[in-house]
């Protein structure tokens, strides 16, 4: 019954939505005013480099073959599949030839290695917290707690991050204030090289961990606010069940419940998230990568990195889905 | 939804989240309509000397493109917020249409129109409005990037306000509009609106917040129409110059503050309104004071 109830419904939406989401992807370069190939040379142009005439309709060709533009838009779109499923999405014009997905490698231990530790550390800290703050709501260190996360939560993750990077980097110079790792460093798993790391993640990690903590420390509030005045909870207390068990066992446990949904999704936009932390503190991974694919008008890579992200997300949240009855015995897939 | 205006608004008063953010807007929002009386067309280079520190003549110094920061700042507030109010007003018509005929309608339609608005959740919109933003880059201005902005912002808020619809659907005096013979639009606009608008209202203000953000994440990633002062592309300005590096703390720190306070504001006034919209929270508060 849960295969053909749910489960196959569940997976059909899911290939639909990766379905359309990437024919998103496919279509929006094509509806624009402007092609890609057309950009290329004209930005080639304005970079002062004379093209010979004769040479320009011999790049026309290669760089249409090159964006997968040749042939028409059914051509296009059964070649785009065709490449995608083999992980082929071209070579990259800023970095010529390099395929795109090399790249993509190259730069996401960065990003994995970052932003994943950085929400689920912020996660697991900004619930727990916020579950206390919420069970304890009116206590004078919870409402203190409350207003500082008011005055943070607002501001957008660009303003803060560059708040820090000035504050700890230009004023107190206490942390690195570009790059991955000390320039001509070579990554070995030596304690040195691996502090060297840890030095440079600083200013980004604590950029995303407070901004992401203050998050979940409201959203767990609010849910943990709400089951407190849930029956159960009030006669554990009433039976004198100590109160810690009952914050940990009783409140968050099953204020936790939602979030998970919500770590799946934030983890799904790793990616999108990158893009301006990587910017702001030049950091190597598929941010800054994307950041110069923009810059440089360089379709291909663009493509292909917004095709795995959507992939990625997707992914999760189906795999929170099916995973789910484990963390709430409640739910049954009937 | 007896209580009169001005009853409403004595009662928001009473949080002082309200009554702060209220003064910060109105502060904000004089900045922004003595633009009107800048001395300077804001685009202009060179119209004051450059890199003065603040005095008396320029209060908050000038850029070294030769332009007074304060001047500057008063357009960038101006047309930051009416790129927002563009992008907030034209989806909230979206997400309030999508929700009302989703929630009315049920069936087919809701599925369809469901179907799409998990889509615009699940897929990783703020690329795809990069993406987007990068094709129509020559025509960036405040039009269309307020409407790129709105294009996307509508999706988690038509989910709210169908889920509105859907109970109110249910609700006695639905049943009894219809059975007396009343018009399915007579029965939205009179009975349904009512309910709908302090949603809309109470999440135009998220939606602009949003949208103002998003305007200066794009112009950081130089995505905007740069001759266009807003808060996002003076910061871009100021980055541009190496202003950080060369510690003019007058021009980087304008837009970055102002824009602090905005989102404060803007924050501040939409969970003080939406916690007086649900009864739920506003006994609890009550009870905590």
């Amino acid at each position: 019954m849960f295969i053909k109830n749910y489960l196959i419904p569940r997976l059909l939406q899911y290939f639909l939505v990766i379905f359309l989401g990437i024919t998103i992807v496919f279509f929006i370069p094509r509806l624009a005013p402007t092609n890609p190939v057309e950009r290329t040379i004209a930005e080639i142009r304005s970079r002062g480099t004379y093209l010979d005439p004769r040479f320009v309709q011999d790049m026309v060709d290669a760089l249409t073959e090159m964006y997968g533009l040749s042939g028409s838009w059914l051509d296009q779109y059964k070649d785009f599949w065709v490449r995608l499923s083999k992980g082929d999405f071209g070579v990259s014009f800023f970095q010529f030839p390099t395929p795109v997905i090399t790249l993509i490698k190259r730069a996401l231990p960065w990003t994995v290695g970052l932003l994943f530790t950085t929400t689920v550390f912020s996660w697991v800290f900004g619930n727990i917290v916020g579950g206390m703050a919420g069970y304890a709501y009116n206590r004078r260190w919870s409402k203190a707690l409350d207003l500082l996360v008011m005055l943070i939560r607002p501001i957008p993750y660009y303003v803060f991050a560059l708040g820090l990077l000035i504050l700890f980097g230009y004023v107190y110079r206490k942390f690195p204030i570009a790059g991955g790792a000390t320039i001509g460093a070579t990554p070995s798993f030596t304690l040195s090289y691996i502090l060297d790391v840890l030095r440079h993640s600083a200013l980004p990690a604590m950029s995303l961990a407070i901004l992401g903590a203050a998050s979940w420390f409201q959203t767990s509030k609010l849910i943990v606010q709400n089951v407190n005045a849930e029956d159960f909870v009030q006669y554990a207390q009433l039976g004198g069940v100590r109160e810690g068990r009952i914050i940990f066992r009783y409140v968050i446990r099953n204020a936790m419940l939602p979030q998970i949904t919500n770590l799946a999704l934030s983890l799904g936009q790793i990616l999108s998230g990158a893009l301006i932390t990587e910017i702001v503190f030049s950091y190597p991974g598929v941010g800054h990568l994307l950041y110069s694919a923009i810059s440089t008008g360089d379709y291909n890579l663009i493509m292909g990195i917004i095709s795995l992200s959507i992939v990625a997300i997707t992914t999760l949240v189906l795999i929170v889905d099916l995973i789910y009855p484990l963390f709430d015995p409640r739910i049954r897939y009937k | 939804m007896a209580m009169s205006f001005g009853s409403t608004l004595k009662e928001l008063f009473r949080d002082y989240r309200f009554a702060v953010a209220f003064i910060l807007l109105c502060l904000l929002i004089t900045l922004a309509v003595m633009s009107f009386f800048a001395p300077h067309d804001p685009t202009l280079w060179y119209t004051a000397p450059r890199d003065l520190p603040p005095s008396r003549q320029h209060i908050l110094g000038t850029t070294s493109r030769g332009q007074d920061v304060f001047w500057q700042a008063a357009f960038a507030i101006r047309n930051s917020l009416i790129i927002s109010a563009i992008a907030g007003i034209v989806s909230r018509v979206i997400a309030v249409a999508v929700g009302l005929v989703a929630g009315y309608q049920g069936g087919k339609s809701d599925r369809i129109l469901m179907f799409i608005t998990d889509g615009f959740l699940v897929i990783p919109l703020f690329l795809i409005i990069v993406m987007l933003a990068m094709l129509i880059r020559d025509k960036m201005n405040i039009f269309t990037t307020g409407l790129l902005l709105a294009v996307f912002g509508w999706a988690w808020d038509a989910r709210v306000i169908r889920a509105q619809v859907l109970s109110l659907r249910e609700r006695e005096f639905t049943r009894t509009a219809i059975l007396s013979g009343s018009r399915t639009l007579e029965l939205v606009s009179k009975e349904y609106m009512p309910y709908i608008t302090p949603l809309a209202f109470s999440t135009l203000i998220n939606n602009m917040s949003w949208a103002i953000g998003m305007e200066m994440t794009l112009s950081i990633v130089g995505l905007t129409n740069m001759d266009i002062p807003t808060l996002g592309t003076m910061l871009k300005w100021a980055l541009n110059y190496q202003a950080i590096l060369m510690r003019r703390w007058n021009w980087v720190l304008t837009p970055v503050m102002l824009s602090v306070f905005l989102f404060i504001a803007l924050y501040w006034m939409s969970v003080s309104i939406s916690e007086y919209l649900d009864p739920r929270t506003r006994v609890q508060r009550v009870g905590v004071e």
